[in-house]
């Protein structure tokens, strides 16, 4: 892991930034959080459709299951209003445990797929759910030590 | 090797340290303090206790409001339950002990929770959502009001575009003008709590009126009961009025809605006919709110979508039917009141990177010491972009 975390950042060390791609919020079934799984054209050369759509709609998913209005989030949410609602400063509400899960899958989708692609996804949180930010980076090439460009080739090939 | 290579970047001396108040008094800082995102945060609200706490702007009327609940309850107990846990019950204290506390606590949540603030736009989404617009509009000098149409549950619901937080505002999204913020599910600007109402703090404030409504309720029901018994006991009724200290929970009873009824109470001596009236409207102004939301809640509408009228019908041709209710009054309430606590996006206590943007850098989640190396190179990268996006 730690080893891993290095090759992204000196993906970064080596890379420039490109350009970045949003994918925009579908309301189509209201307000929940959902993201389009259109493919940008952007990234038509950098990444294999399916993966990047296998993504978004895992990302969905998590969603979904953050939000899903069932007998867990009825309890949970009768328990709170019988405390007078002290208890959300105490306990941890699915909706955050849910989050943790997210950011944990999107690190690990950025090792696995995006960085050696030279993409990094941004987790939506940090953007205010509003979209899902792929930054684009160019490999500069030449500018790196012959070690970094080889741990760069080394990361493309897993 | 690769360790040290990459630890001899030092961001120090590329960042052009700022001075800010106030350096610590013996270490020779190079870089700046670490700054929270609440400090640099850009809508219209103050914050306490290091970002735990949100309010808005003016918050003047919260602790009126405060003031007169704990005064009229404090009353209360003070004057009317010794007397009445001699002559009925001892539940009196117990029963309004539990509603203040509900009372007194629900309000501090409304008044000091975000209530679903939208951060704004990033310069780089900001960008991207600007080219996106003019490859669609036309190139005329002043362009038409941006809005976007989006089809939800077979009902067409316009988005518009929010000039100051530079996104397409998601659907039920107002902006406040008095907070400057963006907030989702926008019920309205409360005064008396001193903070937006929308879609996190809603079932606060909600269960802050329905517990205010039972509180006053009850207090006036104990009062009542507590003058009719003296009155029984002692010389009638008036001279009840008249001396026992139980008339003043009457007159603030009255003025916890309501400001100018508490001026035009006080104005008034031992006139118990105009006290009641006063506190009977009083009572019943918080009664109709309770009234007013709860049916808000069982039709899943928000104040700001009642008062527009958005889908009564009342414009257009078709039938305007709202698309986010659930149909069933029980699935309306359970779902507004028990439905999953989003999570504040604002992130106050997060911590501003190094370049001074707050938002252009990616954060990776574990190891926070990489985020300020990692910065230098993408402020560069960043500018860089930027300056190709506006070439």
């Amino acid at each position: 892991m730690a080893t891993e975390f290095h090759n992204l950042q000196e993906l970064r060390h080596s890379a420039s930034l490109a350009t970045k791609v949003f994918i925009q919020r579908d309301y189509s079934e209201g307000t929940i959080c959902k993201f389009q799984t259109k493919f940008p054209s952007e990234l038509d050369s950098r990444i294999e459709r399916t993966l990047f759509e296998d993504t978004v709609k895992t990302l969905n998913t998590f969603y979904a299951e953050a939000e899903k209005i069932g007998g867990q989030s009825y309890l949970e949410g009768c328990l709170a209003c019988a405390t007078a609602y002290i208890i959300f400063l105490c306990m941890e509400t699915r909706y955050e445990k849910v989050l943790k899960k997210i950011s944990k899958y999107i690190q690990e989708q950025n090792e696995k797929i995006y960085a050696p692609r030279g993409l990094l996804i941004t987790d939506p949180i940090e953007r205010g759910m509003r979209v899902i930010e792929i930054s684009i980076f160019e490999d500069r090439g030449s500018s790196g030590s012959s070690s970094s460009s080889s741990s760069t080739s080394s990361s493309s090939g897993r | 090797m690769k360790n040290c290579e990459y630890q001899q970047i030092d961001p120090r001396a590329l960042s052009t340290p700022t001075p800010t108040p106030p350096p610590p008094p013996c270490a020779k800082r190079k870089t700046q303090r670490p700054r929270r995102k609440w400090e640099v945060f850009p809508g219209r609200n103050r914050f306490y206790c290091d970002g735990r706490i949100i309010v808005a702007r003016q918050s003047g009327v919260l602790p009126l409001t405060l003031g007169l609940i704990l005064v009229t309850s404090g009353l209360f107990f003070i004057f009317d339950c010794p007397f009445l846990v001699v002559h009925l019950t001892s539940c009196i204290p117990v029963i309004g002990g539990v509603l203040f506390v509900f009372v007194v606590v629900s309000l501090l949540q409304t008044s000091f929770t975000d209530p679903g603030i939208l951060p704004r736009a990033t310069p780089d989404e900001a960008a991207d959502i600007e080219k996106q617009i003019d490859n669609s509009g036309s190139s005329t000098y002043r362009p038409p009001p941006r809005t976007k149409e989006i089809v939800i549950n077979e009902q067409v619901v316009k988005l518009k575009y929010c000039f100051t937080c530079k996104i397409f505002r998601p659907p039920r999204t107002s902006h406040c003008s008095l907070c400057d913020n963006c907030v989702e599910r926008f019920d309205h600007h409360c005064p008396w709590v001193g903070n937006c109402v929308g879609k996190r703090n809603y079932r606060f404030f909600y269960t802050f009126i329905v517990s205010l409504s039972f509180l006053t309720a009850f207090i006036f029901g104990c009062v009542i009961t507590h003058l009719t018994l003296r009155a029984q006991d002692e010389k009638g009724l008036v001279y009840a009025l008249q001396e026992s200290p139980a008339r003043y929970p009457f007159h603030l009873a009255a003025c916890v809605p309501s400001l100018t009824w508490h001026m035009n109470v006080c104005s008034v001596k031992h006139n118990p006919q105009t006290e009641l009236v006063v506190c009977f409207f009083s009572i019943w102004s918080i009664l109709g709110l309770s009234g007013f939301h709860t049916y808000l809640v069982a039709s899943n509408l928000t104040t700001n979508e009642d008062i527009k009228g958005s889908w009564s019908g009342k414009r257009g041709a078709e039938d305007s039917v709202n698309p986010y209710s659930y149909n069933n009054i029980f699935t309306n309430c359970c779902v507004v009141l028990c439905g999953p606590m989003p999570p504040s996006l604002i992130d106050r206590r997060g911590f501003v990177p190094e370049d001074g943007d707050p938002q252009a850098t990616p954060q990776e989640l574990d190891l926070p010491p990489f985020v300020a190396k990692n910065d230098t190179n993408m402020e560069e990268n960043c500018q860089d972009f930027a300056l190709s996006c506006t070439a």
